[in-house]
């Protein structure tokens, strides 16, 4: 069997899809076609596109015949596209959990559930709509231009206490995320002011010295190995390890404290045209465990139950219904008002 | 008898039908409670949730403003995967949550949940409102929270339930129909006790029915006692009579006969000797009859309940012999004895074998001519035969199958007087016994030979 795989590299502001009036962003596009083709997937993704794509060739080796049109999308983007503006996509792929799971609460999904669905743990999977295959930490990377194995913090005090020793040292070269334009920056942080009064406080600390506030993980890993950061707060950790294989320079940290786990999900949309192939992709999705080749060509963990317990800092962030109290109107506003005033100050 | 339906039958479906009719009612009202319990589950944490929402509105400056718990909706998912709406009003606006979720438009009072069931974006929910009053007295807005979420956990449990409920009523009611058979059985069990117990007694034994009997059967038994108490009243009335009857013909013939005997003696012309002779005669005949048709009514009554009692045969036909004898030796005839050479045994009524015997010893005796030899025969050689050969005049030319109906005599009986019920006594008594009798010609030479044939055993 051979099929080709011819790459699209387009980087696109609108007109993706026949729809007059796109509103939501893409950040990358690429088509995986298959010859014969016998359908087309098409996947929107928060997943960057060469983390995921030897997913995406091993997904159709093994399902010839289905052509891949994968869109890579901020969790803030993609969420704009199914819930607000009925984008046509067959799977929706991202790592905001709060997001996804407000989207199968709202109706925007549909269920199924297969033998190979039924093989991951119940804690992986919400309502037979949402499919976990990736458990994600999100870390602290620092750069080894600033620190030595033995002056690293491993915990949030610690970073804190560090943080306000030497202002001077750390002014201007701390990141994190802009919780405002990332959705994943947002629940990592909700998370994380659920979990402990120390992330009021590292904020704080953190707007004192003028942090740089990314949209992406990419880009703070990038600016920690080059060296114009000393360190990162809350990078998606499975992108650092992924990058840590090419680039040097920066060492990733889970702290003792608490590690907030994000699932990264897969859903089908209610509109979606291609649900057979959705199907196919989610049961693919759902035995990632087995596929070490593939965890370790991504550097995404695959679901493990064994490996969450290994860690006791892990908090594995849980669906439910409580992942839509902080996509409350009344409450982002007043947590946005918080965490600006935080970082923010005159 | 045919049997008209079976107690037993009709015992065993009403229980089972009982068990039937209790199993449903079990089904419903266990699917009911329980399903009460899980809908009182959901609504028991949809009011938590509503309340602690509700609990969370503060006023400031701008007007309501509200802290979301994360708790108020988590606690939502701790027992199902439902979807989960919510809706905060403040003064008719909306202050956050589902800006479509519809409310009641009645205001909850204070501290009362209001709850309804409706469609909301595709599915059936339960929801719960609460209000309060937030700001000051003077100027409070009233906040109504609306908290729903859909029902499927509520599905599956009760799913579950019904499955669970359906097993245990299922489960009852195979219980009960197997105890009902075994109690149909049982409480039919004294009646089979006393079945076997009247079944097993002797045709004669007329005793009344005393084993333990229940309550119920004590008026049956009573008056089965009391209709036996009767029929052996009837039944002994009856034997006296006979033996009171015999006694009351044959006492006056015997005094005639002797007083002709006398008159015989004393009277010399030949005419008058002749007829006092035939009067004996006559006298002796109507004795015999009189005295068979007692036989033959006591062989009837005798018949109908066997006595069995062990018997030797042999001892019975030698007990014949020796009782004719003397009216044998009147003719000369010599009465020779050819027996089994070990006892006979038999089971059956002795009294009546030998009338039987006696009947036809006597026909022997009766159709035999003077100076003859008469043959009594027991054989066990195949079947039990008993039987009587002479060397008289033999059945020649008669139609020997109906000679043992009532009153029946043959053609050959000339001048000899009868009643015709000898062999007909003989007959009765061998088919009472599970046997026959046999009439042929003497098979070695003139005469006749008679035979009573029985089974073995
Ligand atoms: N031993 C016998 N020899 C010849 N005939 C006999 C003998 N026994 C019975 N019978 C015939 O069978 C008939 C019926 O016999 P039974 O019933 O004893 O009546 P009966 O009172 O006439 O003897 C007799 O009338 C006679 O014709
Ligand atoms: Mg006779």
């Amino acid at each position: 069997m051979r099929f080709h795989c011819i790459t699209h590299w387009l980087i696109l502001a609108s007109a993706l899809i026949a729809s007059p009036a796109i509103a939501f962003e893409i950040e990358n596009r690429r088509i995986y076609s298959a010859d014969p083709e016998r359908s087309v997937l098409r996947i929107i993704s928060t997943a960057d596109l060469n983390v995921f794509d030897p997913i995406l060739r091993a997904f159709q080796e093994q399902n010839p015949g289905i052509s891949i049109d994968y869109s890579v999308a901020g969790t803030t983007e993609l969420m704009k596209a199914i819930y607000s503006e009925g984008a046509i996509f067959d799977l929706a792929i991202s790592s905001a959990m709060d997001l996804q799971t407000k989207l199968a609460n709202d109706g925007f999904v549909q269920s199924y559930s297969s033998a190979a669905t039924a093989t991951l743990p119940t804690w992986a999977s919400w309502r037979n709509q949402l499919f976990a295959f990736t458990q994600e930490p999100a870390v602290l990377i620092v750069s080894d231009a600033f620190f030595t194995p033995d002056t690293i913090p491993q915990n949030r005090d610690a970073l804190i206490a560090l943080l306000r020793e030497s202002p001077e040292r750390f002014a201007g070269r701390i990141g994190t995320y802009d919780v405002r334009r990332s959705g994943l920056g947002y629940l990592v942080a909700t998370q994380d002011s659920r979990n402990s009064e120390a992330f009021w406080r590292l904020m704080e600390v953190m707007g004192r010295l003028d942090a740089k506030l990314y949209c992406c993980s990419g880009d703070m890993i990038d600016d920690v190995a080059s060296g114009k950061l000393a360190l990162a707060y809350n990078v998606l950790g499975s992108y650092a390890v992924s990058q840590q294989a090419t680039t040097n320079g920066f060492h990733i940290v889970e702290l003792t404290d608490f590690v907030n786990v994000m699932l990264r999900t897969a859903l089908i949309p209610v509109n979606a045209q291609n649900v057979e192939g959705a199907r196919d992709m989610i049961d693919f999705l759902s035995v990632l465990d087995t596929r070490q080749d593939l965890t370790s060509a991504t550097g995404l963990p695959a679901i493990n139950t064994m490996s969450l317990q290994e860690n006791t800092a892990f908090r594995p962030i849980r669906f439910g219904p409580g992942l839509l109290v902080f996509l409350d109107q009344m409450k982002r506003r007043n947590f946005l008002r918080n965490w600006e005033n935080s970082l923010f100050q005159e | 008898m045919k049997a008209h339906g079976s107690i037993r039958r009709r015992l065993f479906f009403q229980l089972a039908g009982v068990a039937a009719v209790l199993s449903v009612a079990f089904f419903v009202v266990l699917r009911g409670v329980a399903e009460r319990a899980a809908e009182g589950t959901q609504d028991d944490i949809l009011s938590a949730s509503a309340t602690a929402i509700a609990d969370s509105l503060r006023s400031e400056d701008q007007g309501v403003t509200l802290e979301l718990p994360y708790a108020a909706l988590s606690m939502l998912g701790t027992i199902n995967e439902d979807r989960v709406f919510y809706r905060v009003v403040a003064a008719q606006t909306t202050l956050t949550g589902y800006a479509d979720l519809p409310q009641s438009t009645t205001t909850p009072n204070l501290g009362e949940p209001i709850f309804a069931t409706f469609d909301y974006r595709g599915e059936k929910v339960r929801a719960v409102s609460v209000s309060r009053a937030i700001g000051p007295v003077s100027d409070a807005t009233n906040v109504v929270v609306t908290v729903a979420q859909t029902r499927l956990g509520l599905e599956a449990i009760s799913r579950r339930i019904t499955a669970t409920a359906t097993g245990v009523g299922v489960g009852f009611f195979l219980l009960a129909t197997a105890l009902s058979l075994w109690a149909a059985r049982s409480a039919l069990k004294p009646i089979e006790r006393m079945t076997d117990s009247v079944t097993r007694r002797g045709p004669s034994d007329l005793r009344p029915v005393e084993s333990n009997t229940p309550a119920e059967l004590v008026p049956l038994v009573a008056a089965l006692n009391s209709f036996m108490a009767r029929l052996r009243a009837s039944l002994s009335q009856t034997e006296d009579f006979i033996a009171e009857a015999a006694h009351r013909v044959r006492t006056p013939l015997a005094t005639v006969r002797t007083q002709a005997e006398i008159t015989h003696r004393k009277l010399n012309k030949p005419e008058h000797k002749r007829a006092i002779r035939e009067m004996i005669r006559a006298i002796d005949e109507s004795s015999r009859s009189a005295g068979q048709m007692l036989d033959h009514a006591m062989v009837t009554f005798r018949a109908d309940s066997l006595t069995v009692d062990a018997l030797d045969l042999n001892a019975i036909m030698a007990d014949i012999c020796d009782r004719l004898g003397p009216t044998a030796d009147l003719k000369d005839i010599v009465i020779q004895r050819d027996f089994w050479n070990s006892p006979v045994t038999f089971k059956g009524d002795g009294i009546l074998i030998q009338a039987a015997l006696q009947n036809i010893l006597d026909n022997a005796i009766k159709y035999s001519p003077e100076d003859s030899t008469i043959i009594a025969r027991v054989d066990v050689s195949g079947a039990i035969t008993m039987s009587v050969t002479d060397q008289g005049r033999g059945f020649g030319g008669v139609d020997t199958n109906r000679l043992t109906t009532r009153y029946a005599r043959g053609a050959n009986v000339d001048e000899i007087v009868g009643s015709g019920l000898g062999l007909t006594i003989a007959d009765e008594v061998a088919r009472a016994h599970g046997g026959h009798i046999e009439i042929t010609p003497n098979p070695e030479g003139v005469g006749a030979c008679v035979s009573i044939v029985l089974p073995i055993g």
